[in-house]
C-alpha cells in the first residue's frame, strides 16, 4: 500500500508520524519520571518554536521571501491572547474553552497584522524585504512596551504614556502594564495542546503546499513573470502565504504566553534575536523542508540546555556545533554521506546479502 | 472576422520609439511568423500584446474584445498565452505540477477547500491530473511527469513550456524563439510539434524566430520588423524573396 502512494503523501505521513511518536515517547517519559524538570519545562516552548519554524518556512521556503520579523507576529499573538485570557479569567470558567478562544483571537489579530504589514512589504524583494520586515518586527515589539491597558466597571481604558493616565475607577484592574507586560496569565498551555497545535499547523501548511493555491505560491517563487503570464494573481497569493504564516506565528505566541506567568516584550523573546533564531531553524532544517524545520527547532532548542555543563563556553560550543551541522547539511560530502547511510538503502542491502 | 487585430500599435520608452505604427491581423487557425533583426522590437510587440508593457497608442483586439492596456492576468484570461525566449519554467515544481499551474484559472477551488481537503478538492485535483496528463502525453512528456522541471533536457523544457501555455486554453499562442539553442534535429522535431499543436488544438500561433528553415517550413504568413516598423508583410515566399527584406535581414 505504501508503495502506491504519492511521494509527497508518504513524506507527509512520515512527518505526522514523527510528531506523534515524539509525543508518545515524551509523555511516557514524563509519566515515568525519567526526565528532568528542565526538559519538562522546555516541552511547551519546543512546540511553540516548532510551529514558528514551520510557519516561517511557509514564507521563506514556499513563498521564497526572506522575512526577519516573524517574532513580531508571535508577539502580537502572545499579547492579544494573554490579555484576553487575563480579562476573562473569571468570566469564562472553562480553562480550555478560554484558551481556544484566545488562540483563535491571536491567530486573527496576527493574520490582520500580517496583511497590514504585507501590503507595503510584499512590494519589495530580497534583501530590501528582509530589512523592512526586520524593522516592522522591532516596531511591534517596541509598541508593545508602551501599551497600558486596564479594565474597570466602565469598560476598557487604554493609553500609551503611563499606568496612572488610565484614569480608572478604584475597582480597575491593569491588564497590560507597559514594559512590565502582562502578569498572571492563566497557565493554560500544556504539552498535549502544544502538540495538537503543531499538528494543526502541519496540516494547514502541508495541505496548502499540495493544493492549487500552494502551487500558485510556489510558481510565483520560481518565476513570477511566467506565473503572471498564465493568469496567477501574484499580489493575492503572496499576501495569502504571508498572512497565513503570520497567523500561525500568532498561534505559537498564544501557546508561548500561556506557559509563562509574566509576559514582557524584551529583545530576547520577541526581538530580532528571536526572528533570527527562527530563521536559523528554517535554514538548518532545509529551506522548504517542513519536517526539517521541526527537527532543527527541537535540536537547536535542546542544545544550549544540554551544553549547560560547559558554563561559559556554552554559547561558543553552540556556535561551533551550528557551523558543523550546517556544513554537514549542505556540503557535497555531507549529502553523499547521508545518501550512503539512508535507512532504505541499508535495509535493501541486507536483504540482498541474505 | 480576424482573431487578432492590431491597429497602429506603438510604444515609446522616453525618446526611443521601440515600436511604431504596427499593424497585424491574424485569422483563426493561422501559423504566423514575426521576424526581423535583433533589436527590431519583436519581443516588445509580444510584451505589448500580453500586457507586460502598456502601449502608448494603438488598439489590440482579440476575437472582438478590446484588450488594449489590460494587465497580463486579464489578457491571459481573455485568451493569449505565451512562451519565453529564455525558458521560464517553475523549476522546483514537478513537470506535472507545471502544467497543473496552467490550469489554475480553469479548474478552481478555494484555499480553504485545499487546506481542509473538502470533497471538491479531490474531484478538482483528479480532473486537473487527467487534463494535465493528456497534455503531457501530446508532448511526449508523460514518462517524466514526476521529474523536477529543471532536470529536463533543454528540448523537453521548451515542450513543457508550450504545454503549460496550452493548459490555460488560449485562443492565441505566442512562441518567442522556440528553436533558440536547438540543433537541426531538435528544430525539425519542434516544427512537427508546432504543426501538430495547431492541428490537434485548432490553435492560432504567432511565433518569433530567427531560424529561417523553421520559419519558411511552417509559417503561412510573415511580418518583418525593422527598427520598430513593419518592413514587409504577406505570404511567406513572397516576403522572403522581397529585395528589401533580403537587404535588411536575410543578407545576399
Amino acid at each position: 500500500m505504501l508503495k502506491n502512494m504519492k511521494k509527497t503523501t508518504k513524506s507527509n505521513i512520515i512527518t505526522y508520524g514523527m510528531v506523534i511518536v515524539a509525543y508518545v515517547v515524551m509523555q511516557a517519559l514524563v509519566n515515568g519520571g525519567g526526565i528532568s524538570n528542565l526538559i519538562q519545562g522546555l516541552l511547551v516552548p519546543l512546540c511553540a518554536y516548532s510551529i514558528l519554524a514551520v510557519s516561517l518556512n511557509l514564507t521563506v521556503g514556499i513563498l521564497g521571501e526572506l522575512s526577519l520579523g516573524h517574532a513580531g507576529f508571535m508577539c502580537i499573538g502572545a499579547f492579544v491572547s494573554a490579555a484576553f485570557s487575563k480579562m476573562n479569567a473569571t468570566t469564562i470558567e472553562n480553562d480550555l474553552l478560554r484558551f481556544i478562544i484566545a488562540i483563535i483571537l491571536a491567530a486573527i489579530c496576527a493574520g490582520i497584522m500580517g496583511i497590514l504589514i504585507g501590503i507595503p512589504v510584499l512590494r519589495l524583494k530580497g534583501d530590501y524585504l528582509a530589512i523592512v520586515t526586520l524593522a516592522f518586527g522591532e516596531i511591534i515589539k517596541n509598541i508593545m512596551n508602551v501599551i497600558y491597558l486596564g479594565v474597570d466597571s466602565k469598560g476598557l481604558h487604554f493609553c500609551m504614556t503611563k499606568a496612572s493616565d488610565l484614569n480608572m475607577e478604584k475597582d480597575g484592574k491593569i491588564i497590560i502594564n507597559g514594559a512590565t507586560g502582562i502578569t498572571g496569565t492563566p497557565h493554560s498551555s500544556n504539552f498535549t495542546i502544544g502538540i495538537i497545535l503543531l499538528i494543526i499547523t502541519l496540516i494547514v501548511v502541508l495541505n496548502l503546499i499540495n493544493s492549487r493555491s500552494g502551487r500558485a505560491i510556489m510558481a510565483i517563487r520560481d518565476n513570477y513573470i511566467a506565473a503572471e503570464s498564465i493568469g496567477i494573481d501574484i499580489t493575492k497569493y503572496k499576501m495569502l502565504a504571508f498572512s497565513i504564516s503570520a497567523m500561525l506565528a500568532g498561534v505559537a505566541g498564544a501557546l508561548y504566553s500561556h506557559n509563562l506567568s509574566t509576559l514582557a516584550a524584551t529583545s530576547k523573546n520577541f526581538g530580532y534575536n528571536m526572528s533570527i533564531m527562527i530563521l536559523v531553524f528554517v535554514v538548518l532544517g532545509g529551506i522548504g523542508n517542513v519536517r526539517g524545520s521541526i527537527i532543527a527547532a527541537v535540536i537547536l532548542t535542546l542544545l544550549p540546555e544540554l551544553l549547560r555543563a560547559l558554563n561559559d563556553y556554552r554559547m561558543l560550543m553552540y556556535a561551533i556545533l551550528l557551523i558543523v551541522l550546517m556544513l554537514f547539511n549542505s556540503s557535497p560530502a555531507g549529502i553523499a554521506f547521508r545518501e550512503r547511510s539512508r535507512l532504505k538503502k541499508i535495509l535493501h542491502k541486507k536483504k540482498e546479502e541474505v | 472576422m480576424a482573431l487578432l487585430d492590431i491597429k497602429n500599435l506603438g510604444i515609446s520608452f522616453g525618446g526611443l520609439r521601440a515600436v511604431d505604427n504596427f499593424n497585424l491581423t491574424i485569422e483563426k487557425g493561422e501559423l504566423y511568423g514575426l521576424i526581423g533583426p535583433n533589436g527590431a522590437g519583436k519581443t516588445t510587440v509580444f510584451n505589448l500584446m500580453t500586457g507586460v508593457y502598456k502601449p502608448t497608442d494603438g488598439i489590440i483586439t482579440l476575437d472582438g474584445e478590446n484588450i488594449t492596456g489590460k494587465n497580463t492576468i486579464e489578457i491571459n484570461k481573455a485568451g493569449i498565452a505565451r512562451t519565453f525566449q529564455n525558458i521560464r519554467l517553475f523549476k522546483e515544481l514537478s513537470v506535472l505540477d507545471n502544467v497543473k499551474t496552467g490550469l489554475h484559472n480553469e479548474i478552481t477551488y478555494s484555499t480553504a477547500t485545499g487546506i481542509f481537503r473538502l470533497p471538491k478538492y479531490f474531484k478538482s485535483e483528479k480532473l486537473m491530473d487527467e487534463k494535465a496528463l493528456r497534455l503531457l502525453k501530446v508532448f511526449g512528456l508523460e514518462e517524466e511527469k514526476d521529474y523536477l522541471a529543471s532536470n529536463l533536457p533543454y528540448g523537453k523544457q521548451r515542450k513543457l513550456e508550450m504545454a503549460r501555455a496550452l493548459a490555460t486554453s488560449p485562443k492565441l499562442l505566442l512562441l518567442d524563439e522556440p528553436a533558440a539553442g536547438m540543433n537541426p534535429n531538435e528544430t525539425k522535431e519542434l516544427m512537427d510539434t508546432i504543426r501538430f499543436v495547431r492541428d490537434e488544438f485548432d490553435m492560432t500561433i504567432l511565433l518569433i524566430e530567427h531560424d529561417m528553415k523553421l520559419v519558411s517550413g511552417i509559417c503561412e504568413r510573415l511580418t518583418v520588423l525593422n527598427f520598430g516598423q513593419v518592413l514587409c508583410q504577406g505570404g511567406t515566399n513572397e516576403v522572403l524573396n522581397n529585395p528589401e527584406v533580403i537587404k535588411a535581414y536575410l543578407g545576399d
